[in-house]
């Protein structure tokens, strides 16, 4: 996994604080609003959204950039791919 | 067979429609086509505007009914209402209201929450929920 301070992210959504599966909702949410080859980061501190947003990315056929850790929630990253 | 679930809600209590209308959020969301019967109590919670002042839970776990109420509040949850707002803004889903309920309780569709979308019988949600993936009872 790339060091979250290389990556270059065109929008990043704060999620934290939101109950499963709002975290998700915002992440598809921005997907939506974001132009192909974009990246997207959203926070959560919802403990779902480590398995959930994952699974949505592959489902969704994006790219998973990484999940990188923080003080009580994670940033989750990916890039649109279509 | 069809990538969809199919959701019969027959509960009005705040509890079960929030479970209801999360587990329709997820499957809007991983893409599967989702489709709701709203039946009795499940149907008069859908009644225009209901949801804003229903603080009903049920009955087996009426003494945490308070405090769930307040710490949804208190953590701002999401209603059950929002939640299938949300399902409907990123999936394919459908909220049908049962004509018997509808006649049981002298409803018309435009009594009902917009998100309703029409009227049908039982026999026609069945008939589609048996192409479906699975089906649940909430």
């Amino acid at each position: 996994m790339p060091d979250v301070k290389e990556i270059t992210i065109d929008k990043e959504i704060d999620a934290r604080g939101s109950f499963c599966p709002g975290p998700l909702m915002e992440l598809i949410r921005g997907m939506k609003a974001l132009q192909v080859g974009g990246v997207l980061a959203v926070l959560s501190s919802d403990p779902g959204s480590a398995k959930d947003i994952p699974a949505w990315i592959q489902k969704a056929k994006h790219e998973f950039i990484g999940v990188f850790p923080e003080q009580g929630y994670n940033r989750f990253v990916a890039r649109k791919t279509h | 067979m069809e990538d969809r679930m199919s959701i019969i809600v027959f509960s009005g209590t705040v509890d079960k429609l929030m479970a209801a209308s999360i587990l329709a959020t997820g499957g809007a969301a991983m893409g599967l086509e989702v489709e709701v019967f709203l039946t009795t109590w499940g149907l008069e919670a859908f009644r225009k505007d209901g949801y804003k002042t229903n603080m009903k839970v049920s009955k087996d776990f009426e003494e945490y009914g308070p405090v769930m109420m307040e710490q949804m509040m208190a953590k701002k949850v999401p209603s059950w209402m929002e939640n299938f707002k949300s399902a409907i803004e990123v999936g394919d889903v459908k909220i049908y209201a049962c004509s018997m309920t509808m006649e049981l309780f002298d409803m018309k569709l435009a009594d009902l929450e917009p998100i309703v979308t029409d009227v049908t019988g039982v026999a026609t949600f069945v008939e589609r929920a048996k192409e479906g993936r699975f089906t649940l009872f909430i």
